[in-house]
């Protein structure tokens, strides 16, 4: 990978942050509903000073542009992203920081469980293809794609958590419980991450095993993969070192745009399981308008996504010499 | 310089394989029939046939688009399309038939035995790959070298193929045309098999270029002492740089024997217009594609002679019987009823024959 590649994907990233800064902005400003009703919305009966002054404190007195936004600005460089109406004033980016790590660790984990998977079982069943494996494995993704990932959640929930008890019904961890060691939290995280991992897992893998089958399927009629096989090589390291190479670069660009579909899923699967997640707070901070963190949670997503994206470009970068330029 | 097959065979620098006979010639390819299935029934590319292949010799195999040259090439080492089978016939290489042998044993004899340049290295060429270590894959592991020993004749090769030094860390995509091509035949002498096949290892190359790959191959196969099978649409080609030549049509074979002989004095009335339609074999480099009329349908050929329909000489017995392969003193071979399988006809230098229609070409 040249650095005049390198150096061009983090441009074109830095300036897509730009502008979803900018839009974020703009968009909540659109909103209907006026911040100061929301902040007072307790107190009945508010006088004309007291909203003024309210205004005032939080600075909604001044012109949107160019005095909001500039503060605007100058605050998200510095990673300031304001307070929450809600949570008694915290400031945003603690809240964020707090659900972050429980919707890193879940869908992280799901989609490296998911990507390894779905590219093992479609890399193989695209290469025995027509075979036991291919029709069953087939079968099966279609069924797990086109399972929305609430109904593949609750499924899971009722048999393994209500109906058997094997595992908790929700959360990240059993509440008051007092842990003799960091051994014991990570176990009681384990038991409750589970489920809700499993359906992040579920629902992701079938569309990596599909995508994965047709990119193999396609590679393995290409003229090199003749060339490999004229050389005497095995079926394996044909396999292996000449067709799976070439077919994960259709893969790894979908699994990048796939990504930010993923953030709706996030939504789902932790309400499901009520898992103190971005999705919980994305949900809990629409419902009561809390406009500061909606904002905060939408960039954080949309950066995620962002950089998802870097990473892929720069994946492919690695995987194909034809880009290197 | 000629070698004798004696010699060559003697260059040879790993042992025959197992089970080979030493007095066997080196291919010797019988009655091979290869076939596609459709849904629609079975498509007759390769119906019935055979050639032989001497030690240091070289074969060129022409024929109009779709008559089966691919597919005999492929047939040779078994590496059909999934719907192709050899329904019938023999491959024997050094006596050892491989059309019975599993996948597992063929892999043995590929690429170290036979190897092929494949048309338009662009896409036979692995993009990802670096082309050195494409070239060094078979050397690693069919001859089991070290991977050091392994990138040392990659160098190698790629310089006796004129490919600079600098080169060596290329991808395929930053080599020209030629290069690309230069690089493939490299990769096919990696193992320095007994036979080298080069399925039209010229076309999409522009025409200097063409010229340098041949005059490449020619010098490499002097030097080398290879065994070459050349299937190309180029008549001239074959006249340069082939000892024998095999005209194929719809799938079996039309005309066959040394190339002095055929491009001299052809026998079969297909050949006779495809020369027809070279009339300067060095100077035009015309495609074969001049003949009125359409090759046969495969998956339901016409019984008796497939060219009759296209033929200017057809004779009532044409469409009924399949024309037999005659063989003359001069060590051509013939499919056409123009010359029957008589003794008195075979042997003596048959009457030229004339018929309406001819002189057009
Ligand atoms: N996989 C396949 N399934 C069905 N028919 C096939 C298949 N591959 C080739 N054929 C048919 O077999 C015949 C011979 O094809 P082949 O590729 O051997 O011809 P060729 O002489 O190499 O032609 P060209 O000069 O165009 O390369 C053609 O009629 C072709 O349509
Ligand atoms: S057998 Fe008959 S139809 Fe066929 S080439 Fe000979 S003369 Fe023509
Ligand atoms: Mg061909």
């Amino acid at each position: 990978m040249s650095l005049r590649y390198l150096a061009r994907r983090l441009a074109s990233a830095a300036i897509t942050i730009l502008l979803i800064v900018i839009l974020n902005f703009v968009l909540f400003r659109m909103m209907p509903g006026s911040p100061e009703r929301i902040l007072l919305g307790r107190i009945p009966n508010v006088s004309g000073e007291v909203v003024a002054a309210t205004r005032e404190r939080w600075g909604l007195d001044k012109p949107l542009f160019p005095d909001q936004f500039v503060a605007y600005l100058a605050a998200t460089a510095q990673g300031d992203l304001g307070f929450s109406y809600g949570a008694r004033g915290r400031p945003v980016t603690d809240v964020l920081l707090q659900k972050l790590g429980p919707t890193l660790l879940l869908f992280g984990l799901g989609e490296l469980i998911a990507i390894v998977l779905g590219l093992a079982l479609g890399a193989y069943s695209g290469w025995r293809r027509g075979g036991v494996l291919d029709h069953l494995g087939n079968g099966l993704s279609l069924i797990l794609y086109s399972t929305p990932y609430f109904l593949l959640g609750m499924a899971l929930l009722l048999i393994f958590a209500t109906g058997l008890g094997w595992f908790p019904t929700f959360g990240i961890d059993t509440v008051g419980r007092v842990y003799s060691g960091p051994l014991d939290q990570i176990a009681d995280i384990g038991f409750h991450l589970a489920l809700p991992l499993a359906t992040v897992a579920l629902g992701l893998v079938g569309q990596y095993s599909i995508l994965m089958r047709s990119s193999i399927v396609e590679t393995l009629s290409e003229d090199y993969i003749t060339t490999a096989r004229a050389k005497g090589l095995t079926e394996g390291r044909v396999l292996r070192t000449h067709a799976i190479p070439n077919a994960l670069l259709p893969a790894v660009t979908l699994i990048a745009i796939n990504l930010g579909y993923v953030v709706a899923g996030a939504i789902t699967v932790e309400v499901v399981f009520n898992w103190p997640g971005l999705g919980t707070l994305t949900v809990d901070a629409l419902s009561s308008r809390d406009f500061p963190v909606l904002q905060g949670v939408f960039l954080l997503l949309s950066v995620g996504v962002v950089l998802a994206n870097l990473v892929a470009d720069l994946t492919y970068g690695i995987l194909d010499p034809r880009v290197r330029t | 310089m000629t070698q004798t097959p004696d010699e060559i065979r003697g260059r040879r620098q790993w042992p025959l394989p197992k089970l080979a006979d030493p007095a066997a010639p080196l291919l010797e390819v019988r009655d091979l029939k290869t076939h596609f299935r459709l849904e629609r029934g079975w498509v007759r590319a390769v119906d019935g046939v055979s050639f032989s292949l001497a030690d240091g010799e070289a074969l060129g195999l022409a024929g109009e688009s779709g008559c089966g040259k691919t597919t005999t090439a492929l047939s040779l080492v078994r590496l059909l399309p999934s719907n192709g089978r050899i329904r019938g016939g023999s491959v024997e290489l050094f006596g050892i038939d491989l059309v019975p042998k599993s996948e597992r044993a063929m892999q043995r004899y590929r690429w170290r035995e036979i190897s092929i340049v494949f048309q338009g290295a662009m896409n036979a060429l692995n993009p990802v790959i670096r082309v050195a270590d494409q070239i060094a894959e078979p050397i690693r592991h069919r001859l089991g070298q070290s991977d050091t020993a392994a990138k040392r004749r990659a160098a190698e090769l790629l310089d006796l193929v004129g490919i600079p030094r600098k080169r060596l860390g290329a991808y395929p995509h930053e080599l020209s045309g030629g290069m690309r091509q230069r690089a493939m035949i490299a990769m096919a002498l990696a193992c320095d098999p007994a036979i080298v096949i080069g399925d039209e290892p010229t076309t999409a190359l522009d025409v200097m270029v063409q010229a340098q790959i041949l005059l490449l191959l020619e010098q490499l196969r002097r030097d080398l002492g290879l065994s070459l099978i050349l299937i190309t649409h180029d008549l001239s080609v074959i006249a340069e740089t082939c000892d024998r030549v095999l005209i194929m049509y719809a799938g079996k074979v039309a005309e066959e024997g040394p190339v002095e002989r055929v491009f001299r004095e052809p026998r079969h009335p297909y050949t006779r217009k495809l020369l027809g339609a070279f009339p300067n074999i060095h100077a035009d480099r015309r495609t074969l594609e001049v003949i009125p009329g359409q090759p046969p349908d495969l998956l339901d050929p016409p019984t008796g002679c497939r060219f009759a329909p296209r033929c200017p000489f057809v004779m009532p017995v044409c469409s009924e019987v399949d024309p037999p392969e005659v063989r003359f003193d001069d060590g051509v071979r013939v499919a056409c009823h123009l010359f029957p399988s008589s003794d008195e006809v075979s042997g003596a230098s048959p009457a030229t024959p004339t018929a309406a229609g001819e002189d057009a070409a």
